[in-house]
């Protein structure tokens, strides 16, 4: 289970997170929906430590961390192995084709066998539907191709926890359907999963839970049919707003 | 004229062999880790007394491209004999031409090869970094895996450019009695009085040397681009 509590960042005089208290629940998709500049991505990379808050108090199964008293890299480096990123940009390594990339982590940071590893990287290329592209490297994969591979990647790691952030804002529809396919499959899974998104009806699909972030508040924080259900006016006409309703 | 180009050529390719091609290659590679652990050290986010070995490398690569290198040549081979150090060297820093050479080279070539390092490290985006740390990779990890392997990529034209340039810049050791290429031709033209001639020749060889380094350059700039270029 992965929990914050009050949980404060600025970057100089612009208070990205005020005071986030909040649960991620194990086995189960978390969504986080906001406005540009919400301070949704600051919320989610705070999770693997690559923002650090001012302050706030991060759970992690049995562990509490402060982030008023800084963590030490030990347990940085803990925690992000357990929860791995997938970037709007995707971030593959240029330098290594699709197969060493997903080999990568498990192999140079977990130090598991080669052999095993290889064996597994080629079943989750199987299961994004890449099978074919292991010994490629990155500049030749479409951007919805290059999405699934850094999906692939963080899969090989087995995190408990999955953040992908706004993992299709950089692609075309066509190719967005292909990256939220797997995603959906993912989510099937009962993995722990936390996604920034801007897609609605992905929202509604996938989640299991809401967290509706604007400038730094929590606003929403509940089940997924409550949220697109829900009364408060402002959450109403973004909801409307993303989903074309009234254009 | 034939006659001086035949005599001559062999005696002037024996001191590039001798002394300017392998004075050139040791200094590069020394001043080569000289530069990585300068650059490093320069983007080292660590603080504390680590500030203090900043300003060291930093103020190393301030003087040494904010000074000629034969004056460098001269402060190393003429000037450090006159360094007395009390228990250390009571009769000053006595070298000979060739170390002396060598260190100023890689001295030289460091403090160059430093900025182009940092550089082509600093050029690799960000992602990169974020990419290795949330796998849980630290910092030497991500460096050594993920960043130098595309850094080196980046620096390949530049630090190819240095080279070139240290090989054109070794006929400066002959102003400290290093009997290099450059030194044997003043010799010859010394004796036969075909200046013209003979500075025309060993012009051409540095030439040719420093051709087969251009072409080495782009046979290793194919092979580090490969995962670049070969899209179809």
């Amino acid at each position: 289970m992965l929990k914050l509590e009050k949980l404060n960042k600025s970057f100089g005089e612009h208070r990205a997170l005020v005071d986030i208290t909040t649960t991620f629940p194990e086995h189960q998709t978390t969504v986080i929906l906001g406005p540009s500049g919400s301070g949704k991505s600051t919320l989610l990379r705070s999770l693997n430590l690559l923002e650090r808050p001012e302050s706030g108090k991060y759970f992690f199964d049995d562990d509490v961390f402060d982030f008023a008293e800084g963590i030490s890299v030990k347990d940085t480096l803990n925690i992000r192995k357990q929860t791995e990123m997938v970037f709007q940009g995707y971030n593959l390594f240029p330098h290594l084709t699709v197969l060493k990339n997903i080999m990568e982590g498990p192999v140079q940071v977990l130090h598991r066998p080669k052999a095993d590893v290889e064996k597994e990287a080629h079943a989750l290329l199987a299961k994004v539907g890449l099978a074919d592209k292991a010994d490629v490297y990155p500049n030749q994969l479409s951007g919805g191709q290059a999405q699934r591979v850094a999906i692939a990647r963080s899969l090989a790691m087995q995190p408990k926890y999955i953040l992908l952030d706004e993992p299709t804002s950089a692609l075309d529809p066509e190719l967005e359907l292909e990256v939220l396919k797997v995603l959906k499959q993912i989510s099937t899974e009962k993995r722990s999963m936390i996604i920034v998104t801007h897609n609605m009806a992905f929202a509604r699909e996938v989640a299991d839970k809401i967290i509706f972030v604007e400038d730094g508040h929590i606003l929403f924080d509940g089940p997924n049919e409550r949220f697109f259900k829900t009364d408060n006016k402002r959450i109403a006409d973004f909801i409307s707003a993303m989903t074309f309703a009234n254009i | 004229m034939w006659d001086i180009i035949v005599n001559a050529t062999p005696q002037l390719v024996v001191a590039g062999l001798k002394y300017t091609i392998p004075i050139s290659i040791v200094s590069f590679l020394l001043g080569l880790i000289l530069a990585l652990i300068t650059a490093l050290v320069r983007l080292s986010t660590k603080k504390g007394p680590f500030r203090i070995l900043k300003a060291i490398f930093r103020f190393y690569v301030w003087l040494f491209r904010s000074t000629p290198l034969l004056v460098q040549l001269f402060i190393v081979y003429f000037g450090l004999p006159y360094l007395k150090i009390a228990g250390i060297a009571p009769d000053g820093i006595k070298l000979t031409p060739l170390v002396a050479g060598i260190i100023t080279f890689s001295l030289n070539t460091g403090a160059y090869c430093s900025e182009t390092i940092r550089a082509s490290i600093l050029s690799i985006p960000k992602g990169q970094w974020e990419a290795a740390y949330s796998m849980g990779m630290t910092r030497s990890k991500a460096l050594s895996r993920i960043i130098l392997p595309q850094a080196v990529r980046v620096s390949l034209p530049p630090l190819a450019n240095s080279f070139i340039g240290l090989v054109k810049d070794t006929s400066l050791a002959a102003s400290i009695t290093i009997v290099e290429m450059f030194e044997v031709s003043q010799q010859i033209a010394a004796e036969n009085y075909q200046p013209l001639i003979m500075y025309c020749l060993v012009a051409a060889l540095y030439a040719v040397a420093c051709s087969l380094l251009s072409w080495l350059q782009g046979y290793l700039e194919k092979v580090t681009s490969r995962y670049v270029t070969n899209a179809d």
